[in-house]
């Protein structure tokens, strides 16, 4: 299912810094074309439909339509992300709505705990740093187990 | 109209790049799961003199396997013990794992999860009723850290709200190493040796797919984790449904050729995973099977796999066929008997399991049911949602069919293949999973390069890691690197080629291409150069019929195999003659010699390995059924880097947990 540009919706993310899409397709397939300051899918048959693009596209200008060798036309799936939720809209090719709301993170963006300040003591002992401090006893194998 | 004889990309490769030169003391290949653990332990244990510095190809936000999203976190260990996590993919792989690898990522793996749910994951809880609640709503009930309980499908897997997992993992590894110590869009092609020390790693050689720049990087130890390797063989879907990969279609390889192009010893490349998934779009069948108590049918609509005629056949396999959960190779058995025997399709009776659950449901349960189904999907392959949307599909009313996929190579999921790694210098582990550096000490998931590390997919014999454990396996492997920086302080990297001979390795296809293109009126078609694409076809196809593709449901011959190893090295010699005229052309043209590489590593095992260890995941006819008496054992290879040779051997298997 390749994601594809609609041509009126995309102004080639002109106002920031970078094109959305084309920073963050894990495949590289996004790209701008700059004379007309639009994006394209350069290679669709390598899409693996993550919706990266879609969902990351400030002016909701990507969408995706189904692999050409075996999804029927007129269905459509679309992803709202906000920063709590992600809102999805699934139209059925017979007309059925479906919509569904799930939650993507409970803690605000930019702020996940890096543990800047930690520092690890024992580096020739087997423990990750935050199970050093926090205590964890490594062990091997119960004597029992053993083969 | 101009000829079409330009290159198509928007961004030009030209004859000469830039030259950045960097030289840190760690270096992190890759930016997915693994490497994400090991950029947010490394500084943890660095000294402020040390340097750091991530190369990921793609954007860290969303690159990896968990680009898209999950739905399920597959290892949590909880209130099991590591001993029976060990027990559990020991089985499922047939035998021959490495436990000592395993029983210590079991040891590690649950706090990675600790610090995802702390980073914001929503992880779903179970009521003081039992009943199921939300990864937002669950919060309520503590966190899994301070004794919560998850919602278990299976006794390793806990259900999430996973759309953002990958996002919520980067974040934390990009603080925690620095923005400023992350390259992104860089890709890494060629590992470099030292010049003076034998058998150690000095640094590796890539470029930029964003400007024309070639970055030149020394270390003195490095771990690379760049995920599996996908599209090595024909897919069932050949047109735009290429994409449409069940593991992530940038995973090139990269993680097994990087390191056996510098003489790291590879193992158990002989085994591959071809996941039962539903037909075409590749969704998911895990939470089908053990949430929603699904089961499937054959074509006459018979539960085949409780069969007389099935169970029998897993005595053949005893005792791992007779085990309580039978290895996933052997579920793909019986699927492939009954397709063979005239009885398929193999279909999933959505219709009959909702049902039945919703016997005991309310109306509002089972909306919420409804809801889990689609989240499903939704999180992780959003493409078969649209699927189920364009053929009018809803699971409470229409079933869908099951399919093994085409081969996929990797080593965290069920799989085992990858590199020969150390395991950890503790008194239970054996010598001969220990591998001793030059200064005589052990480093944890060290390959037999000194200063060469993996983690995640690149460590073979020790499936069953997924997202989690592929995390915490790259913090266990950070933590050596920066031991490893330490113990080898004054250690200079140095590198035996020139800036300028190694910009004419990894810009070789352009110039390739900028030589000859003007000769023929059509970009793709000129006698003087192959194009990646091209040679993407040629390498699909060898595998697809001689390597045991789907064309052959899976089986192949020593005939067969001779044939494609002849293939394969025609390839080699033509890869020299590949042409990128654009960027994004030469990231492919790189990728398909990667690619190529760990497929004829894959066939070089497959020949080597005279049994059938999995069936279900490949056939050698010659050699049917398993022959514990011969092959109880690892095999590994190495190519030797200075004599361009590859060796490959039987490595003894050590039990270490008891049945």
């Amino acid at each position: 299912m390749p994601s594809f540009v609609i041509a009126e919706k995309c102004d080639g993310c002109k106002g920031g810094d970078k094109t959305a899409c084309m920073y963050i397709c894990p495949n590289d397939l996004m790209v701008l074309e700059p004379n007309e300051m639009k994006a394209y899918n350069q290679e669709p048959d390598q899409c693996w439909e993550c919706f990266s693009c879609v969902k990351i596209c400030p002016t909701q200008a990507i969408e995706v339509r189904g692999y050409a060798d075996f999804v029927p036309l007129g269905s459509s799936v679309m992803p709202m992300l906000g920063t709590e939720d992600v809102m999805w809209t699934c139209k059925f090719r017979n007309g059925t709505i479906k919509r569904f709301k799930f939650p993507i993170r409970t803690t605000p963006e930019g702020q996940a705990n890096a543990y800047l300040g930690l520092k690890g003591k024992d580096l020739e002992g087997g423990l990750l740093s935050t199970e050093e401090s926090d205590g964890t006893a490594l062990r091997g194998p119960a004597a029992d187990q053993l083969a | 109209m101009a000829l079409p004889n330009k290159p198509m990309g928007e961004l030009k490769a030209v004859r000469d790049p830039e030259v950045e030169e960097r030289e840190v003391d760690v270096l992190i290949v890759g930016g997915g799961m693994a490497a994400c653990g090991a950029a947010f332990e490394v500084k943890k244990w660095m000294s402020d003199d040390q340097k750091v510095l991530m190369v990921d190809k793609a954007a860290l936000e969303r690159s990896g396997a968990v680009a898209q999203g999950l739905s399920a976190i597959n290892t949590y260990v909880g209130e099991n013990k590591p001993e029976d996590y060990v027990r559990m993919v020991r089985n499922d792989l047939m035998g021959i794992v490495r436990e000592d690898l395993i029983f210590d990522l079991g040891l590690h793996v649950d706090d990675s999860v600790h610090l995802f749910e702390e980073w914001g994951l929503p992880i779903w809880k179970k009521s003081a009723e039992g009943k199921t609640l939300d990864g937002k709503k669950g919060q309520s009930m503590g966190t899994l850290k301070s004794g919560a309980a998850p919602v278990r499908t299976g006794k390793w897997q806990i259900m999430i709200n996973g759309e953002s997992y990958k996002r919520i993992v980067a974040e934390a590894a990009k603080l925690a190493i620095g923005e400023e110590n992350v390259l992104e869009r860089v890709f890494i092609v060629e590992l470099l040796l030292d010049a003076n020390k034998e058998n150690q790693i000095a640094g590796a050689v890539g470029f930029s797919v964003r400007e024309n720049k070639v970055f030149i990087i020394k270390c003195k130890t490095m771990v690379v984790a760049c995920g599996g390797a996908v599209n090595i063989y024909q897919p069932r879907s050949v047109g735009e449904g290429k994409g449409r990969a069940w593991y992530p279609v940038w995973n090139s390889g990269s993680t097994y050729t990087l390191c056996m192009k510098v003489g790291a010893e590879l193992s158990m490349m002989e085994n591959r995973f071809t996941p039962a998934r539903f037909k075409d779009g590749y969704g998911p069948v895990g939470a089908w099977f053990l949430l929603f108590k699904a089961k499937t049918l054959n074509g006459l609509g018979e539960n085949f796999a409780a069969s007389a005629a099935a169970k029998a056949e897993l005595e053949s396999y005893a005792p791992y066929g007779t085990a309580a959960i039978t290895p996933t190779c052997l579920r793909n058995h019986l699927m492939l008997f009954e397709m063979k025997e005239g009885r398929g399709p193999i279909m999933m009776d959505t219709v009959t399991a909702l049902a039945e659950l919703g016997k005991t449901m309310d109306k509002k349960e089972l909306k919420h049911l409804e809801s889990e189904a689609w989240e499903d999907f939704l999180d992780m392959t959003c493409g078969q949602a649209n699927l189920w949307c364009a053929t009018n599909t809803e699971p409470e009313k229409k079933n869908s069919e099951v399919m093994p996929t085409e081969p996929y190579l990797l080593g965290s999921h069920s799989g085992c293949c990858g590199l020969w790694t150390s395991g950890p210098d503790e008194a239970w582990v054996p010598d001969a999973y220990k591998i001793k550096a030059d200064n005589g000490k052990v480093y944890n998931r060290m390959t037999t390069v000194n200063g060469l590390f993996t983690a995640g997919d690149g460590v073979g014999c020790s499936g069953h890691k997924f997202s989690s454990g592929s995390h915490a396996e790259g913090r266990m492997a950070a933590k050596q690197l920066v031991r490893y920086a330490k113990d080898h302080a004054d250690y200079k990297p140095a590198i035996a080629l020139s800036n300028a001979e190694l910009v004419d390795i990894v810009y070789k296809p352009v110039r390739t291409y900028l030589d000859h293109c003007a000769y023929t009126t059509a970009d793709d078609v000129n006698p003087n150069y192959i194009k990646p694409n091209g040679m993407m076809y040629r390498m699909m196809k060898a595998g697809h019929e001689y390597g045991a593709g789907t064309a052959t449901f899976y089986q192949t011959t020593s005939k067969n195999l001779e044939i494609v190893m002849d293939l394969l090295e025609t390839m080699r010699e033509d890869n020299e003659k590949l042409a990128a005229g654009d960027l994004h052309e030469l990231m492919r043209a790189w990728e398909i010699q990667h690619r190529i590489w760990t497929l004829e590593s894959h066939l070089r095992h497959i020949q080597f390995r005279k049994e059938t260890r999995y069936p279900g995941f490949y056939y050698q006819a010659d050699y049917p059924g398993q022959d514990d008496k011969n092959w109880f054992c690892f095999v590994n290879s190495k190519y030797d880097p200075k004599a361009q040779k590859w060796d490959i051997f039987k490595k003894d298997y050590i039990k270490i947990i008891k049945d």
